[in-house]
């Protein structure tokens, strides 16, 4: 659940981006990566279906089917007659419209994670490994002190002691989400805070906030952008662990976890569409970020060429 | 080295003091009583139960008690929930579950996903890279909670081979589904990032040399690769750790293995604070002393390293 | 727990003579005993203690039953049988007891189980020392001075109980409580082998050290994993006890527990999973079972000064109630054999006439257009409710379809808000809610288990509706002759004033493996002891 260690590898390894060409001559390696763009197009798409797939059903996420209730194993399943595509719910509620949303909050959970810990990881990293000495050591100390505390069981008790909300998962989800991040980014800081441009730059009076802001961070940006795509499905992969275990996303709302739970409760059911359109889904996507995060560190990792 | 690691431990201690003080706050600060109860409790009840765990004395002391007792005695309390238990108690009955299904999934996470990334590099971009690719992102985006139940339907209740829970003192029979469902996501973790060391490895300057000397494929992988390409994997070993601990809660409900995890989750859903906070905190105080330990490989390990 | 439907009897002082000499198991005609007579059920959660004294829930209650014996049992209908006691006398108007033990009982360890072996227990389960959460248990029976005992103002050992001799024991009580020899069936009031207790501490309670005078002994413990308990052979009825192993496996997951009920892992498995009811009755006509269940489930209304003034009219509380189609709830959501709930206490309470609430005799029609009119005629418009429910898969479809009814119907929104049970009792204690999801299960078997808690000062009235009328019937109840009459006067003022929203009264649906003989299907308290079961061979 914790933001594998193996992202954080894969992402240290690259060096930092030289100037623009070789930003040109990545995008080029990255469209020649077929799975990666096949991966970049289901994403658009399910990214599509997410904002615009409410528009194809006349049925919400929270109506009832009342017609539906008490015999959905038998009339439940995808039907295009009566409009419900994916069948509809344990509850007769439309399967499909429930898909959309839940879409949404998992999409929604993945890009926030990935975006907390871009912001406050590459900010506290970026300063600690630039201005250095003590300041780097506590910094990174604190690093080091959170790293240990065991965030799933603190996560679970702030979940299930206070009335849970998604404001309560983001804090969750960001509290643990830029650590790694923070360490990788401070690493690269440090390789390139001796470079030739940054010492042009002390030498000619820039600011130090300035440096940070102009000079460093845009250097970081290749290896951000691969741990943050590789980031996102961890986050939605931790998301679906805590709807598991019933804490996720307040009722109506959904996500792709709180519904593939609630699929694989029903197995039994002869209901396999609850089970089988929110799984299908959510391993779908998250294949595709896994391929771009590959293809991403591929095309900026000047080695593998 | 001796100075590397009693740095190291110089930060340990305080941050599990830390994280002692910081589960009692939360505690503290949490609504719901581990008495309540539908009917609700009787204030001439409640008043004899609150003496009983000392929780009439004021916050301070009962801080001041809580952290001596847990430094000097290693003492975590009684349970406010099991009534003749205490802590210690719970977590001398889970604890050794949870470690040994975590450590043969460790086990087998590793050598399978060692091969599997081993095997993925050597022959790239070939369909076998292609299959162990698919392999291992398709074990790592399907949900455990999802696999467990779909293992149980197959190797229980339609082949009849394997028991569906149950722990029994950790007879074979009973681990091989735990330890499935709780190895498969790490297993693809690891076959990953063998597969990227591997490939960088493998091209690097040495390798070519030894291939260059004519020595088989094998040998030089055993001989030569291996070891450099392991470094990322021990890195991932800490996370790897603390998610094999967490996993438990999952494998504990689903396959009623009595560990650590399911006292876990019960207690925080009842507030039997005590073994939260034990739990927690061994956690936590288990967590900081293996990334110790693998920082510690890692550095006897790779020669690059110096303290 | 205990039973008024014994109260028919108690006009006999001597009670003794009425006891058949009830034997463990009776094995019908025509069957064939097992081989192997062994018994294993599935625990929802682990129960977290076996000190009788100590116990406060239900899983912990079924194995007590097995091992621990009070003076008094049930049968499998839910009356009375003889326990350790052969019998009791009643004297100065049901407030002193004379219970009369039988000489062959006896402990696991041999010795004889003695009348100071209950002084002790139920004096450990009074003393703030050792800090029952059941001590409230032994208030209600209104021995002598049992309150003052728990509350530390008094010794112990002033409680009202004392062993005239080995085989005497006799109890005072404060008020007359017809029901009190039933009250003794129950763990709280079991008897315990002090010696051991003193010798081991808290640790008396593991399988090594237990000693019981139940017809089971424990033998292993793991928790949240399984228990076993083994045939008894100091028990005094041994000879007449058929199985000889219990097993009890612990098993969170309610659709795992199925799966491996499926594979023939064990013999009964309770409560089912949400919704899987209809699918089993067909796929296992025999195994699936539903009986009715002495609970009753509805939600209450905030009627709290602040709460929101459109809800402290009864019109809208009506319309609230009228536009629930509760044969949706019981027909198409729980599908167990759930009645539809117009009224508070359960159907199948002992001696309770069921009132005749008009509304439960109207179409569901009639209804929706009576609560439109009603919502209109109150003349609300956007009212928005806040209703809460504990994390469950069933309340929470419950919920759902209940919020979508309102919504559809009547134009009100409904925002759900689950969260866990014991955030939930406190914010429902606390009165921060509008609705809120209730479920009573009747102490003993008879109305005013239910009927009470929903007067003005009861703790458990957390909707804190409030009707003097009622009030005033129910204290009148307490000293009829024929309570049943004034039991219908309060449902009918609850349902005019529609103080709370009934929703439906409680099935207990369960699969039992048809080879189990012996359980007691008529006992709606669901208290069952396995001595009386036997497994037939296939």
């Amino acid at each position: 659940m914790i933001a594998g260690r193996a992202t954080v590898e894969a992402a240290a390894r690259i060096e930092p981006v030289k100037g623009r060409s070789l930003w040109e001559d990545a995008r080029v390696r990255f469209f020649h990566n077929k799975a990666a763009v096949i991966s970049m197009v289901i994403l658009v798409l399910v990214a599509l279906f997410a904002s615009l797939g409410q528009f194809a059903t006349p049925w919400s996420n929270e109506e009832i089917d009342w017609s539906m209730l008490g015999s959905i194993p038998e009339v439940g399943g995808p039907s295009w007659e009566n409009r419900h595509y994916f069948g509809v719910d344990e509850s007769g509620r439309d399967l499909y419209a429930r898909v959309v949303q839940g879409t949404r909050i998992s999409l929604m959970v993945g890009i926030v994670g990935a975006l907390i810990s871009v912001v406050v990881g590459t900010a506290w990293g970026a300063v600690a490994g630039y201005v250095g000495g003590r300041t780097d050591t506590v910094m990174m100390r604190i690093v080091d002190l959170m790293m240990s505390i065991p965030y799933m069981f603190v996560l679970i008790l702030l979940l299930v002691v206070f009335e849970r909300s998604i404001v309560m998962l983001f804090i969750g989800i960001g509290m643990i989400s830029w650590l790694d991040m923070a360490r990788i980014v401070r690493g690269q800081t440090l390789s390139i805070k001796n470079k030739e441009f940054v010492e042009a730059a002390i030498a000619t009076g820039v600011s130090t906030p300035r440096i940070i802001a102009r000079h460093i961070v845009p250097n970081l940006l290749g290896v951000v952008i691969v741990y943050a795509t590789l980031l996102v499905p961890q986050m939605i992969i931790f998301e679906s662990f805590i709807s598991f275990l019933g804490l996720g996303v307040q009722e109506p709302s959904t996500s792709w976890g709180a519904l593939i739970n609630m699929g694989a409760a029903n197995m039994r059911n002869d209901t396999p569409w609850m089970l089988g359109f929110p799984l299908a889904f959510f391993v779908v996507s998250l294949f595709a970020f896994f391929f771009i995060g590959d293809g991403l560190r591929d095309a900026l990792d000047p080695k593998d060429r | 080295m001796t100075a590397f690691i009693l740095k190291r431990l110089a930060i340990a201690v305080p941050t599990i003091l830390l994280l002692i003080v910081f589960s009692f706050l939360l505690m503290e600060a949490a609504p719901g009583s581990p008495f309540a109860t539908e009917r609700g409790v009787p204030p001439a009840v409640l008043a004899n139960l609150e003496a009983k765990y000392g929780l009439d004395k004021p916050l301070l002391q009962r801080m001041g008690i809580y952290v001596w007792d847990v430094v000097a005695h290693f003492d975590f309390g009684p349970s406010f929930k099991f009534k003749d238990r205490t802590v210690n108690d719970l977590i001398a009955q889970g604890f050794p579950v949870t470690l040994t299904y975590g450590f043969w999934s460790f086990l087998v996470a590793v050598a399978v996903g060692g091969s599997l990334g081993v095997m993925a590099a050597v022959f790239h971009n070939s369909w076998l890279d292609y299959l162990a690719v698919g392999i291992s992102i398709g074990a790592q985006v399907l949900p455990n909670f999802v696999m467990a139940p779909i293992l149980v339907l197959i190797f229980t209740l339609w082949l009849g081979w394997l028991p569906g829970g149950g722990w029994r003192g950790g007879q074979i029979e009973y681990l091989i589904l735990p330890v499935i469902a709780l190895s498969t996501s790490y297993m693809a973790s690891i076959a990953r990032i063998t597969r990227s060391s591997m490939l960088e490895v493998l091209n690097a300057g040495f390798i070519r040399t030894a291939r260059a000397k004519g020595l088989p494929m094998h040998r030089v992988i055993l001989r030569h690769a291996l070891k450099p390409a392991m470094l990322p994997v021990i890195s991932y070993l800490g996370p790897a750790f603390v998610g094999m601990i967490t996993g438990s809660v999952l494998i504990d409900v689903f396959f009623s293995t009595g560990g650590i995890g399911q006292f876990f989750v019960n207690s925080a859903l009842a507030r039997d604070y005590s073994v939260i906070m034990g739990i927690t905190i061994l956690i936590g105080a288990l967590t900081v002393l293996f990334n110790l330990l693998v920082d510690v490989i890692y550095a006897w390990i790779d020669p690059k390293i110096r303290y | 727990m205990y039973r008024r439907t014994i109260l028919a009897m108690t006009t006999a002082s001597v009670f003794a003579l009425g006891f058949s000499t009830a034997h463990a198991a009776d094995v019908a005609e025509g069957d064939t005993l097992a081989e192997k007579q062994v018994f294993s059920y599935r625990l929802l959660d682990q129960f977290p203690t076996l000190d009788p004294q100590l116990n406060e829930e239900t899983a912990g209650s079924h194995v007590l039953r097995q091992i621990m014996e009070g003076l008094m049992t049930q049968d499998a209908d839910g009356n009375l049988r003889p326990g350790v006691a052969t019998g009791f006398e009643a004297s100065e108007g049901n407030t002193v007891y004379t219970f009369t033990l039988r000489d062959t009982a006896k402990w696991s360890n041999g010795d004889p189980v003695v009348a100071q072996d209950f002084v002790n227990a139920w004096r450990r389960a009074a003393d703030p020392a050792t800090a029952s959460p059941y001590a409230w248990y032994v208030e209600l029976t209104q021995m002598k001075n049992a309150a003052e005992i728990v509350a530390g103002k008094m010794d112990p050992s002033e409680l009202g109980v004392e062993a005239v001799d080995d085989h005497t024991l006799k109890v005072t009580l404060t008020q007359p409580v017809p029901y009190f020899p039933a009250m003794t069936s129950y763990a709280t009031l079991s008897p315990i082998h002090m010696p051991t207790v003193e010798e081991f501490g808290s640790d008396w309670t593991a399988p090594e050290n237990y000693v019981g005078n139940g017809a089971y002994t424990l033998k292993e413990l793991a928790l949240n994993e399984y228990f076993t308990l083994v045939k008894s052979p100091t028990y005094w009825d041994a000879d007449s006890v058929i199985i000889e192993e219990v097993t009890g496996l612990v098993i969170n997951d309610v659709n795992q527990a199925l799966t491996r009920y499926e594979s023939g892992e064990y013999d009964m498995l309770e409560p089912l999973p949400a919704g899987t009811y209809p699918r089993l009755k067909t796929e296992r006509p025999d195994e699936a079972k539903s009986v009715p269940r002495l609970c009753s489930y509805y939600y209450a209304i905030n009627q709290r000064p602040d709460s929101q003034p459109e809800l402290r009219d009864p019109r809208v509380r009506q319309a609230l109630s009228y536009a629930v189609d509760r044969n949706v709830i019981v027909d198409q959501i729980l599908q167990g054999g759930e009645l539809p709930g117009y009224n508070f206490a359960h159907a199948a309470t002992a001696g309770f006439e069921m009132p005749e609430i008009e509304y439960a005799g109207w179409t569901q029609a009639e209804r929706d257009a009576k609560a439109k009119e009603l919502i209109a005629e109150a003349g609300v418009e956007d009212l928005e409710l806040k209703l809460i429910y504990n994390t469950d898969e069933n309340h929470k479809k419950i919920a759902t379809v209940l919020s979508q009814m309102w919504k559809q119907k009547l134009g009100i929104t409904v925002t759900l808000s689950n969260m866990e049970w014991s955030t939930y009792l406190d914010v429902r204690r606390g009165g921060d809610f509008d609705l809120a999801r209730v479920a009573w299960c009747g102490d003993y078997n008879e109305a005013s288990t239910f009927l009470d808690i929903l007067t003005t000062d009861q703790e458990q009235n957390d909707g804190k509706w409030s009707n003097a009328e009622y009030d005033k019937v129910i204290a009148a109840s307490k000293t009829s002759d024929h309570p049943a009459t004034e039991y219908k006067a309060a449902e009918q003022i609850l349902s005019d004033d529609m103080g709370i929203i009934p929703v439906y009264h409680y099935a207990n649906t369960f699969l039992l493996d048809p080879a189990i003989k012996g359980f007691p299907m008529n006992n709606v308290e669901n208290n069952w002891y396995v001595k009386d079961f036997y497994r037939v061979a296939d």
